[in-house]
């Protein structure tokens, strides 16, 4: 058995919404799984189950080898760190990284060499005595992981705990969360419904949608082999394109082009999916762009298009390579990188 | 230049109001330093006397009432029990009750919370005597328990503390019993510091409310030995400038406590910015 193991849990509201549906999922000791997501998709109220804080409906929860089900959170062994950071706003830094510890009965040098180790850690020694309302976005961010940190917590829960902070902040506090959880070496859950931050931060990563994981993988698995089309539209900036085509004996044809020999034996109606970074240009290529929009990136383009049949369509290429708007865009996709999903019920077919 | 007409004409007006208030004051407080037959020929006087030790202290240490039983001194120190333990127990009460209406989970909380604030609809004077005949029953009649726990439960106290807990939001119940904070702790160790600023205007506002209760006291004393001040003020006997010394201490306890405690009001307000 891993470390935590969640088996057919379900989670329906008083009100009769189904937020989680008999979702299971095991998670290894050291492992950093990061549900993504968007809003409303259940991957919070799935978090909030593992802390304890929303009721099981159906289903077990097993953490370390302990039926977590009834367990009240203050007994889980669990930290959590909160989107809005819940510091205790009346108690300074050294407080708020000690409360854990002083209702834990340890004794106070060891809470004090506990909170002074994690303060050195973090880089808030310098603010120990300031109440948080004193202290800017990014040191709250890191109180908030102290107080996570100090306990020494069986497992480590990160509800969107980036989404207050600026860009460049979130950027640099996404490294600092990475680096230190590889030092730490805790097990850890992330909730995000930002696909880059998902991307960057898990060692594997379920996509969850309506309350179901609709796929589990490490990162490039799922960049690379999108099992619907959900995932395929979820994972990737910019966006995968979608054009919709009609498979028939191996053969897809889609708005003015064809493939042939595509391995599938699937008919009928179909979305082809393809990234805009899969595409280049050449002599007579399958898809032809009238190019509209141009954004410059520095290292990359994004070019923004329309295809003779009206429909939007992004192609990105090197920065360095000049496109005028206006022009007309030969492109091929490379190496067969194409994603094929059958329209009525998104599941993959190629 | 308008700006300084606007702000002139709203200075005058808050002059004239703070002289309205405070002459009527100082001429009793002027004329409680003079000779009672000065007062009598000459009427109210505008400037101090030189009596002014010699009434004060006849005032606190006269032996008044039917019996000649009490004092002024000690009808502060019953005012002063009393408004205090009017105050600590109502500030108490209200805080847990408000606390169990908005973190338990009691069926019907919004319904029992408006019954308790209906009762705000229901001045004391309505059910005095029902309340007495209890007290009465209880053996509590002349009693500082009697005097207090009667009128210690308050629903404004209470709608005021429910509507604090409301904005405090969920996340830190749940991070402090992630913690292992427990209900109780997460009272004491947040709820209570959370409100410190309310809790302290709560405490002036119900010593004041203590301080100045009349019926009840009157009611449910007979002795003389458990008078209030309010009550004094209309028992004690004794001539024109013994009445204004009396009326003039009489003002100074709720004075006292609303510049005490205010220090802590703003330094609370100011902290939690």
């Amino acid at each position: 058995m891993s470390f935590l193991d969640l088996k057919n849990v379900t989670k329906i509201y008083p009100n009769g919404t189904k937020a989680v549906h008999e979702t299971s999922l095991s998670i290894d000791e050291g492992e950093f799984m990061v549900f993504v997501g968007p809003s409303g998709c259940g991957k919070s109220t799935l978090l909030r189950m593992v802390a304890g804080l929303e009721d099981i409906t159906e289903g077990d929860i097993n953490l370390d080898g302990k039926l977590m089900n009834e367990v009240d959170p203050s007994e889980r062994d669990v930290a959590m760190v909160f989107q809005n950071y819940a510091l205790y706003p009346h108690m300074n830094v050294y407080n708020n990284l000690a409360y854990g510890l002083k209702n834990r009965g340890i004794d106070k040098e060891t809470i004090e060499q506990k909170v002074n180790d994690a303060a050195k850690l973090l880089q808030i020694s310098d603010y120990l005595q300031r109440k948080p309302s004193m202290l800017s976005g990014g040191q709250r961010q890191r109180v908030a992981m102290g107080r996570a940190i100090v306990r020494n917590p069986k497992i480590f829960l990160f509800d969107e705990p980036l989404s207050n902070l600026d860009a460049k902040l979130r950027i640099q506090m996404r490294l600092e969360i990475k680096k230190l959880q590889q030092k730490v070496g805790v097990t850890s859950i992330f909730v995000t419904h930002d696909q880059v931050e998902a991307m960057t931060l898990a060692d594997r990563l379920a996509v969850i949608n309506n309350g179901i994981i609709e796929q589990l993988g490490t990162p490039i698995e799922i960049y690379d082999n999108p099992k619907s089309l959900f995932v395929a539209g979820f994972i990737g900036s910019p966006q995968m394109n979608f054009l919709d085509g009609n498979l028939k004996n191996k053969t897809l044809s889609a708005e003015g082009f064809e493939i042939k020999d595509i391995n599938s034996d699937f008919e009928g109606e179909v979305t082809l999916g393809i990234r805009p970074e899969h595409l280049s240009q050449s002599e007579n290529a399958l898809i032809s762009l009238k190019v509209e929009l141009v954004e410059q990136l520095g290292s990359d383009n994004l070019v923004y298009g329309q295809l003779k049949n009206k429909k939007d369509f992004c192609y990105r290429c090197p920065g360095n390579q000049t496109i005028e708007k206006g022009s007309n865009l030969s492109l091929n996709i490379e190496n067969n990188k194409y994603y094929i999903f059958d329209k009525s019920t998104g599941k993959r077919v190629n | 230049m308008t700006r300084f007409i606007t702000s002139s004409f709203s200075h005058l007006i808050l002059l004239i109001g703070i002289l309205i208030m405070v002459v009527p004051v100082w001429m009793i407080f002027a004329s409680s330093t003079h000779t009672s037959s000065m007062i009598n020929m000459n009427g109210l006087q505008m400037f101090l006397g030189d009596s002014f030790y010699e009434n004060y202290l006849r005032v606190l240490l006269y032996q008044g009432g039917f019996f000649k039983e009490i004092t002024a001194l000690k009808m502060f120190f019953n005012s002063f029990i009393m408004a205090t333990g009017v105050a600590i127990l109502s500030v108490v009460t209200s805080l847990m009750a408000a606390y169990a209406l908005v973190y338990y989970r009691i069926k019907h909380a919004t319904l029992l919370f408006w019954i308790i604030f209906i009762t705000i609809l229901v001045p004391l004077e309505l059910r005095i005597f029902p309340t007495y005949s209890v007290m009465a029953e209880l053996n509590l009649v002349n009693s500082y328990f009697g005097l207090i726990v009667p009128i210690s439960a308050s629903a404004i106290a209470t709608l005021f503390f429910r509507q604090f807990y409301k904005t405090v939001p969920d996340e830190l119940l749940e991070s402090a019993k992630l913690d292992g904070a427990n209900t109780w702790r997460f009272f004491i160790d947040f709820l209570i510091p959370l409100s410190k600023t309310m809790i302290v205007a709560m405490l002036i506002f119900m010593f004041v409310f203590g301080y100045n209760q009349y019926l009840w006291p009157l009611l449910v004393t007979t002795s003389e030995q458990y008078w209030t001040v309010v009550m004094g003020l209309k028992m004690m006997s004794g001539s024109i400038v013994h009445r204004f010394a009396f009326v003039m201490m009489s003002m100074v306890p709720p004075i006292l406590i609303i510049i005490l405690l205010q220090k802590h009001f703003i330094k609370g307000v100011f902290q939690d910015k």
